[in-house]
């Protein structure tokens, strides 16, 4: 995949012209936000920019970047915890895990190719989009393994939240409020995570299977396996993987050499009635599962819109039918079929198939990433509920009285 | 000791007018007023405080939730939020001009779903009620506090509770999916579904761990796991408890997460073989109880690894369980060790901060020498995987010196424990009980955050009012 034409133009122009501001320290970005506020003037935020194209585009003339604030700060693999400022890029972080066999347990997708970006994102991007791959059925998502954070509040203070232990209730977890949150309630200036160690083997069971009803029937049997499956996605028609032909559901396993192997034993014997099984050994899993994580079997080309929608694996097949019949939507499946991965036109006709789709299986949708002609005029998440809604910008007023930080970036 | 701001007179004046308007909100047999019938919710798990309510009321509905809670708001009384209380930190403590709003009655489990693994199910049923239902198809819920018999998952949401196996499968917060949650104006908001992310604010993981200061929960979906196709435990004692903890580093460095890994030190391990009879080692200073997951073949290969690693440790004794049977004999003792404790000290007080692993040797020598300071015994068990401490404090609660003493004893570990960079809290709360610790952990200006967002939810700070944040300076509750 390439950079999405016309997207970098429109979402950005604007912003590059008017430069960008990237500290090299805490207390000098938390500075420049306080400078910010009594001017009241609206800062785009981001580490390296490799998610603008995310959500929509910030109302803002400044950027404020988190790039110059990188290094690891603490890494204590006993203990199971890593600590990174915000702008360290993530490969980063992950060869300083993959040194002591460890790594970040939401295995976060690396987006470069999708969103066009010349390198890799940071850590406080991957923890402020609560970006999750494939482990997430199994171990959580990212927000469930980030332990602790240092801020910066649109008034420009610094706040702690949470620590570097595991488990922590004191006080109002604010750590999974900034999760996810794009920036809008207060900037991530050092991230804490939890950590485990990487698997010795890892093997995957790909499974011939007729249609999508099909292989997510055949992923919930393997996730409803005492095996302990920590990945399962199904690939649609023309993904290419491996020489892999027709729709493939993948259930993976990690764990010890000797545990694998007994496992996917176990597994191919009971999902035999759903489909003829191949056995991907260790490096081939990985290759695959890479390719899941980044949403690669998409095929989405860079002037489509990307889609995530979220709901109960088993009204999956029903969000397939709909969208297929509302547009040639591309689909990939993961968690079990409770994340569908779409790519379509980028227009508004699309956009409405989607969010109709996703609210009558009940469940959730994100434009992921779309350009600025049509993201900038449809709701990018479901609409919050009116009382909630209210709570919502009493939260925001709290973090952020003006409204600077990523001005319209969730909504408008 | 611990201070309760003063009720406010003009509720209690009104009482009896608040107690008929309660009546006409809910059926006759949910509206408590009697001293009498009122006496089993004057304190929680922290039994050395108890007050009185003004009123107890026990609704069956979400919407008799939410009925209660705009009465409540629209009167400016206040609201103490209750599950089966089993708070240790006093969460559920009540306030003398507040209404006790009780779940115990809310415990139909409304839906269960194998194929997507979720269940949906009233805050009033309890932990183990969730397991109880989907065990017999080999599902679980995971999150297992040691209450988990008792307690429930309209609790557990509020206190973010863990237990020995949330090593490997998480706290409540990473298995929950979705909410029905009532504000204090009344209104009732759907959180979150059967999917595993919703988009937008994480309003689930702000309120999970919230301690009743943002809402009422009303309705809980959960994940449900599909069971390991089996479980084992062993045992392996050390004679220092560096040694112990130095094990226990090199089992994670090793690659393996074990389902469970707990920690007792010798008065623990002492109280708990007198009680269970479990053939724990008297002679050892610490002693792990590992668990792991699997096959048979699995288990005995995983066992078989960790005896390797500890045996470079020189333990002074192992013990793998060769059955079912063994390993729940090992587990005996340490789940009854809070009640063992009990035998041999009138009363004790169960603290719980948590630390990072590295400095367990040092902590648990600071306590050994405070514990010589205050004249007092402690006994320690905790999850070593994840450095959640419960130093349990021997007292008597029939001397106030001794408690005085055990409260300031506490205390002092608490603020070890952020000293040390842990926490005041790692399962039970801040409640009423860590309050005003709260200032050890956090600045005021990071406290004022949070009150903002506690604001943000409750303008008037009447949900579970004096929990959580301390009073000082606290206008909002100063009236």
């Amino acid at each position: 995949m390439t950079r999405p034409e016309g997207q970098g133009a429109e979402g950005l122009g604007e912003l590059m012209g008017a430069g960008s501001i990237a500290p090299a320290t805490e207390e000098s970005l938390a500075a420049e936000i306080t400078r910010a506020h009594a001017a009241r003037e609206p800062l785009c935020i981001e580490g390296r920019g490799t998610k603008r194209a995310m959500l929509r585009p910030v109302q803002a003339a400044r950027t404020l970047s988190t790039r110059n604030l990188t290094g690891i700060t603490l890494y204590r693999p006993t203990e199971l915890m890593i600590r990174a400022r915000a702008g360290t890029p993530l490969p980063e972080i992950e060869a300083a895990l993959a040194e002591n066999n460890q790594q970040i347990i939401a295995e976060p997708p690396d987006l470069t190719a999708m969103f066009g970006a010349s390198e890799a994102g940071t850590l406080g991007g991957a923890v402020s989009a609560n970006l999750s791959g494939p482990r997430r059925i199994m171990w959580g998502a990212m927000r469930d393994h980030v332990l602790g954070i240092r801020a910066v509040t649109g008034e420009g203070e610094v706040f702690r939240s949470g620590g570097r232990v595991l488990k922590n209730v004191t006080g109002l977890d604010l750590c999974k409020l900034l999760t996810g949150a794009h920036g809008t309630l207060g900037v991530l200036t050092e991230v804490t995570l939890k950590v485990l160690p990487r698997a010795e083997a890892t093997g995957t069971l790909a499974i011939r299977v007729p249609d999508a009803a099909g292989g997510v029937a055949a992923l919930s049997a393997a996730l409803g396996s005492p095996y302990g499956v920590s990945g399962a996605a199904l690939l649609i028609e023309g993904h290419g993987l491996l020489g892999l032909e027709g729709i493939i559901a993948l259930a993976r396993i990690e764990d010890f050499t000797e545990s694998v192997r007994y496992r996917l034993g176990r597994l191919r014997t009971e999902l035999a009635a759903h489909g003829e099984a191949t056995l991907l050994d260790t490096a081939a899993s990985h290759a695959v599962w890479r390719s899941v994580r980044d949403a690669e079997p998409l095929g989405a080309t860079p002037e489509e819109a990307i889609w995530r929608i979220s709901v109960a694996p088993s009204a999956a097949p029903g969000v397939v039918a709909a969208l297929g019949r509302a547009f040639a939507a591309k689909l990939m499946l993961d968690w079990g079929g409770g994340l569908i991965w779409v790519a379509g036109p980028a227009r508004e006709q699309a956009h409405g198939a989607v969010m109709q789709a996703a609210a009558a299986a009940g469940g959730s949708f994100t434009l992921f990433r779309g350009p600025a002609s049509l993201s900038a005029h449809v709701p990018v998440l479901p609409e919050e509920a009116a009382p909630l809604a209210a709570i919502a910008r009493r939260v925001r007023a709290a973090l952020d009285p003006l409204g600077l930080l990523n001005p319209g970036r969730m909504r408008g | 000791m611990i201070s309760l701001p003063a009720p406010k007179p003009d509720i209690l004046a009104r009482r009896d007018a608040i107690l008929a308007d309660l009546g006409r909100l809910l059926p006759a047999d949910a509206v408590i007023g009697e001293t009498i019938r009122m006496k089993p919710y004057e304190t929680d798990g922290l039994a050395a405080y108890r007050q009185m309510p003004l009123a107890v009321v026990l609704p069956r509905t979400t919407q008799e939730v939410a009925q209660v809670l705009r009465y409540c708001h629209a009167n400016g009384i206040r609201v103490v939020p209750r599950g089966a209380g089993t708070s240790l930190s006093g969460g559920a403590l009540p306030l003398a001009d507040a209404v006790v709003i009780g779940l115990m009655r809310m415990n139909r489990i409304k839906e269960i779903n194998l194929e997507d693994r979720y269940a949906v199910v009233e805050a009033g049923v309890t932990n183990i009620g969730i397991t109880k239902a989907v065990e017999g198809d080999g599902f679980f819920y995971a999150p297992d506090p040691s209450s988990q018999l008792a307690c429930m998952i309209g609790g557990n949401v509020m206190m973010n509770s863990g237990g020995a196996h949330c090593l490997k499968y998480g706290v409540t917060a990473n298995n929950l999916l979705g909410l029905t949650f009532v504000t204090i104006e009344g209104e009732v908001i759907e959180i979150g579904g059967n999917y595993l992310d919703a988009a937008g604010y994480d309003w689930l993981g702000l309120i999970t761990g919230s301690e009743g200061q943002l809402g009422m929960v009303t309705d809980v979906t959960v994940r449900i796991l599909r069971g390991p196709e089996g479980a084992r435990a062993m045992l392996a004692a050390f004679d220092a408890v560096e040694v112990a903890g130095a094990a226990v580093d090199a089992i994670i460095g090793s690659g393996i997460i074990p389902v469970a890994l707990e920690f007792m030190d010798k008065p623990c391990i002492h109280a708990c073989e007198a009680f269970a009879h479990a053939g724990y080692p008297l002679d050892a200073e610490a002693m792990l109880i590992i668990e792991v997951e699997g096959s048979v073949a699995e288990q005995d290969m995983l066992l078989g690894k960790i005896r390797d690693i500890c045996a470079r440790f020189n333990p002074t004794s192992m013990k793998l369980a060769e059955s079912a049977e063994q390993s729940l004999a090992i587990w005996k003792g340490r789940k009854g060790a809070f009640g063992a404790v009990g035998r041999i000290s009138p009363d004790y007080l169960c603290m719980d901060g948590t630390i990072p692993t590295g400095e367990l040797p040092h902590v648990l020598k600071r306590i050994g020498e405070m514990s010589v300071q205050y004249g007092l015994g402690v006994a320690n068990v905790f999850h070593a995987g994840d450095g959640n401490l419960h130093p349990l404090i021997m007292f008597d609660a029939n001397d106030p010196e001794s408690f005085r003493k055990a409260e300031e004893f506490g205390g002092d570990i608490l603020k070890l424990c952020v000293e040390v960079g842990g926490c005041l809290t790692g399962e039970h709360g801040v409640g009423v009980e860590k309050r005003d610790l709260m200032t050890t952990q956090f600045t005021l200006r990071e406290l004022d955050l949070q009150r903002a967002i506690k604001s943000a939810f409750d303008a008037d700070w009447l949900l579970n009012t004096a929990k959580v944040f301390p009073l000082a300076d606290n206008p909002k509750i100063a009236a």
